[in-house]
This record gives structure tokens, sequence and C-alpha cells, in this order.
């Protein structure tokens, strides 16, 4: 069987989620934008696809493409798109926004540039079909033992079920 | 042609050439599906109101569907001047695209199916709600009231139905590895054989827990293909059509297209997961080689009823003049059906000699197929009836149910299900000796 991630759907792939990156941040009209930023997590989720990590790419899917975005555009229907777009940005945070991606873009080039000494040469070679299964081990580790993930995922979820019950309580009237 | 008779489903085996054919064909089967749906919806949905539905087209109003579909190719494409031109024409073609492509993992046999993935059932989920995406942005595109508000109660329906649907999957999903390896699989394929191999299928699993879990995903499913008594999306009582008001003829059409062809993808999700895919009714109790040879004559069988069926239409027909056609119609309809029936029983007697390898799998595949698509079929009836049988929810009721009912099941199911399957021998010895 030949493998169909070639180079041709990694630059495809890649040029969808940059030009959708780009759409998101030039357009006026916000539905727009937020449907240039669903174009861009299918992109991205096709990438992980590419890196063989199915798991990773179903669940960037349901999660963000499916879950949050409908969630976004939920909210961002209510707004009045035409009095918005006229509207003039009244905080100036674009110093702030052009130091944080001059930081990620040096981040970037530094690690474009001393990438084979930073990361090992060996490709990981884990099966395609056993991924999310290796996964499921790592987060809760096998029979009898913790994972090495099992800590810091146990409080991730303990920080959502917090940040869950915190949006309950505040949908009561008396608190 | 090397690959007729292979046991891997073209997108495993990398054959380029059979998964297109495999698209082509399960493309053009949906839509001659979603046409018949349309046709018996309106039939049962009169008879259930002592009408007698489209009469006229046709012999008893057999080629509504098709004369209905010419009226929606030729009508005026309509766009409102204010609305979002590029989302306006953007929009159906997700909802389209999204009831589609859940498609190629859909598992019609062991090996009829465009692909298998080992995320499969993760990736049907996630898929599908990309399909509430396209209702969404039609109504904010439309720039009206009706479809605005018909599109925010369709986001916010499929969200909160997505949590309870998804925990039900989970815990089937969970039911998976329950084998000697301890290892599950989200592989669609997979799921219906780990039914076979462990001679269950999981409704009937851990009894009643298969049982509540599949309940819970039927009624969660009603609600993400907007359909009554969850249709609030498209309540015309209150939003004239909800979400599509202002769309018009083929733009129309591609959103009921994309409905339907959504109820059908849910369907088999969940005959997937809970009522054994391909499996025929009792593999294991029935398992001697004549009930084999019984139960695939039951495709020919079907057939033939329904030729009968035809048959006695064409009889009873009046004998003015003008029903003259209708007749000769009928008659015709009734001889496709009867051949139909025909090669499928010859198929089914042929094949029954191994050293005919490539009828004996004709003959397999045609008994795979057939039993997922009855499974499908009976759903896709059950869909209609609510919708003759059930009133409307209220929004506030329907937000109820789905989060303070289903949720709650959901997640008590899943608790469970992962406790008995744990320590089920245990915990069983244990309430023995207290009693």
């Amino acid at each position: 069987m030949t493998p169909v991630a070639t180079p041709f759907f990694f630059y495809m792939l890649a040029g969808f989620a940059i030009g959708g990156g780009l759409l998101v941040i030039t357009r006026r009209n916000v539905v727009h934008s937020a449907l240039a930023l669903i174009v861009t997590l299918l992109a991205v989720a096709g990438l992980y696809l590419m890196l063989y990590a199915p798991f990773v790419a179903g669940v960037q899917i349901v999660v963000y493409a499916g879950g949050i975005m409908v969630l976004f555009l939920f909210v961002i229907m209510l707004v009045n798109i035409e009095r918005s777009s006229k509207e003039r940005r009244f905080n100036r945070i674009w110093p702030v926004g052009l130091t944080a991606s001059c930081a990620l873009l040096a981040l970037f080039v530094s690690a474009f540039v001393k990438g084979n000494a930073l990361f090992p040469q060996r490709m990981m070679t884990l099966p395609e079909s056993s991924n999310t299964q290796q996964i499921a081990t790592m987060l809760y580790g096998e029979a009898g033992k913790m994972g090495p993930y099992t800590f810091a995922f146990e409080i991730a979820s303990l920080l959502l079920l917090v940040a869950i019950l915190g949006a309950v309580i505040m949908t009561r009237k008396k608190i | 042609m090397s690959y007729l008779g292979s046991t891997l489903s073209p997108g495993v085996a990398g054959n380029q050439l059979w998964a297109l054919i495999y698209v082509f064909i399960i493309f053009t089967g949906v839509s001659i599906a979603v046409m018949a749906m349309n046709w018996i919806e309106r039939k049962a949905l009169a008879h259930f109101q002592i009408r007698l539905g489209p009469m006229r087209v046709g012999p008893h109003g057999l080629l509504q569907p098709i004369a209905d579909a010419i009226k929606l190719l030729l009508k005026e494409d309509i766009i409102p001047a204010d609305a979002d031109q590029f989302v306006f024409w953007v929009a159906p073609m997700i909802g389209l695209l999204a009831a589609f492509t859940v498609y190629t993992v859909i598992p019609f046999g062991p090996s009829q199916a465009v692909s298998d993935m080992n995320i499969g059932v993760l990736f049907m989920l996630g898929v599908s709600s990309l399909g509430a995406l396209g209702v969404v942005v039609a109504g904010w595109a439309s720039n009206s009231h009706y479809p605005l508000i018909g599109a925010l109660r369709s986001s916010a329906q499929m969200i909160s139905y997505e949590v309870a649907m998804g925990l039900t999957v989970v815990s089937a999903v969970l039911m998976t590895s329950m084998n000697e390896k301890g290892i599950g699989t989200l592989s669609m394929i997979g799921i219906v054989q780990e039914q076979q191999s462990q001679g269950v299928w999981f409704i009937f699993k851990f009894f009643p827990l298969g049982l509540i879990a599949f309940v819970v995903f039927a009624i969660a499913m009603i609600a993400e293909t907007n359909r009554a008594p969850f249709d609030m999306a498209e309540a015309e009582s209150e939003l004239t059509a909800g979400y599509h008001t202002e769309y018009s003829g083929l733009r129309w059409s591609l959103f009921m297209l994309a409905e339907y062809a959504g109820m059908i993808a849910v369907s088999s999700i969940a005959v997937t997961l809970w009522l054994g895919g391909w499996l025929r009714p009792f593999p294991k109790l029935l398992s001697a080689p004549a009930w084999d040879v019984i139960f695939s004559l039951f495709p020919a069988l079907t057939f033939f009823g329904l030729t009968a069926v035809a048959i006695v239409g064409a009889v009873r027909m009046p004998g003015y003049s003008v029903f003259r056609i209708q007749r000769i119609g009928l008659a015709g309809f009734a001889a496709v059906l009867g051949l139909i029936g025909m090669s499928l029983l010859v198929i089914a007697i042929v094949g029954l000699s191994p050293a005919r390898r490539l009828m004996a799998s004709f003959r397999e595949s045609v008994g795979y197929v057939y039993w997922f698509v009855l499974k499908v079929a009976v759903f896709m009836y059950l869909f209609i009836w609510y919708r003759a049988t059930w009133p409307r929810y209220r929004f506030d009721q329907l937000m109820k149910v789905g989060w303070k009912v289903l949720l709650p099941i959901s997640l008590g199911v899943l608790v469970v299900t992962a406790i008995w399957a744990l320590e089920g021998p245990v915990l069983w010895q244990w309430l023995r000796e207290l009693v």
C-alpha cells in the first residue's frame, strides 16, 4: 500500500491553514472570520492525519470544528454585524500582538535552524492502527501502573470540571 | 477485477478504482433511498391521518418524487437582495458535504464499505456535527428573522444533544473492549465484528444497560437531525420554515437531501453500534447451515412480497379507461421488482456451492447489505412514525429533556457499564451472597 501522505497534500493543507488564518484576521465581517477559522481548523486536522495521528484529528474535528465553532457562531449571530463592522477598534492591542507574533516567529526560525540538535533524529514509527491505544496507555497507564501523563491529565480534567461547575452556578439567579 | 471477492474494503486495500466505484454506488443508492423515503413518508403520514396522500402522478403517486425533483430543478433560484451572497451560496453545500462524507465509513458488510478508519465512530460523530454548521450559517446568511431564530434554536439543540449522544457512544465503545485482550476499537467494522465474536448485539449486552444507552441515543439522534418531535429549527407554526425559509429551488432541495441523508447516516450509527450492523438475526443460536440457507432467502422473499403488493395494486386499479396507463405502469413496476427478486433468488441458490467463488461472495454480500439496509429501514419508518404521533416539544422542554434527563442518564449508564465491565462477576457474587 502506497502512502497517501505526499508532499502535495502537506502543502495544500498548509496553504489552506495559512490562507484561512489570514482571512480570519483580515475580514471585517465576524461571521466570515469564523468560517475561515473553521477552514483553518479542518486543514490542521488534515495535517494531524498526515502525521499518523487519526485520534487527534478526529478530536480536533469533533471538539473544535463541530462544537466550539458552532458555539462561536451562536454568539456571533446575535451581534449586529453591520454596525460592528463599521466600528473602529478602541483599544490598542496591536503592539502586544506584534511583539507576540515576532517572538513566535523567532522561536520557529530558531527551531528550524537548530532543529537537528534539539529534536531526536529518529522518526516516531507508531503503527497508525494502534495510535488511539497508545494515547490511552500514555494517559491512563497500563494495568495497575500509572502512565507518564496520568497526573497531569487528571489535574487538567479537574480544572475543566471546576470551570463547568462555575458556569452552572453563575447561571443561577441567586448565588 | 482482481479486487472482487477480496475480504478487505477498497480503502483498506488501497484500491482507488474500487473505492471510487463504491462511492458512486453509495451515492446513487442514498439518492434513490432519499427519493423512496420521500414517497413513503408522504404516503405513510397520509395514511396515519386517514388521507390518501399523493395519488395523481403515477400509480399511487409513485412518480411524485421524480416530479418534485424536476419541479425543484426548474424553479427560479432566488437569492434575497440583503442576504450575504457567498455564505448563502455555500451553506447548503456544507450541509450536503457533511451528510455524504459520513458514508465513507458506514459498514454495509465486513468489506462492503468505502473504507475502514480506526477512528470510525469519532469520524462519524465529528463530520455529522459539521452538518450543524450548514444550518446555522444558512439561517444567518438569509438576513431575516425567522431563519435566524431557527438557526439559533438548531445550534443550541445540536450542542445539547451531542453531549448525551457522545456519552452513550462511549458506553458502547466500552463494551467492545470486553474481549480476552481487553482492547476495544473505534472502527465501525471492528465494532460489528466484536459483537459477532462476543455473540451478542450490544443492545442486549449487560441488560438493561445497553438498551438504556440505545434508547438515549435513539432520542438524541432525532434531535440531532432536526426531526419531529424535536424539529424546533423548522417549526412551521412559529417560524414558517425555520432556517431554510429564504431558500428556493435547487438549494432548498439540497437541504432536504442533506436532512434525509443525515437521517440515514445516524440510523446507521445506531445499527452499527447496538443492532449488530450487517449480522443476521441469531447468528449464534441458529447457526446450523440450514438456517444460513433459510436466512439467505430473505432478500428474494422481500422483493417477491413487494411484487405481490404491486400486482394487487394493479389488479385493484379501477376499470375506467383513464386508469389503463397507470395499470400498465404498476404492472411493469411489479415485473421489475419480480425480476430483482428472481435474480436475488438465483444468486442465493447458485452461490450455495462453494465452487462458484464469485457467486458465493455475491451471495454473502447480498445477505450483509440486506440485513444492514433492513435495520436502517426500520429506523427510517420510526422517524415517520414519531412525526405522525408526537406533538412538537416547546423549546424549554427540549432543553430540559436534553440536559436534565438524557445527560444524567447517559452519564450514569457510562459509569455503571464501566463498573460492570471491570468488576461484574465479583459484584454479582457479592450480591448473591448478600441475598
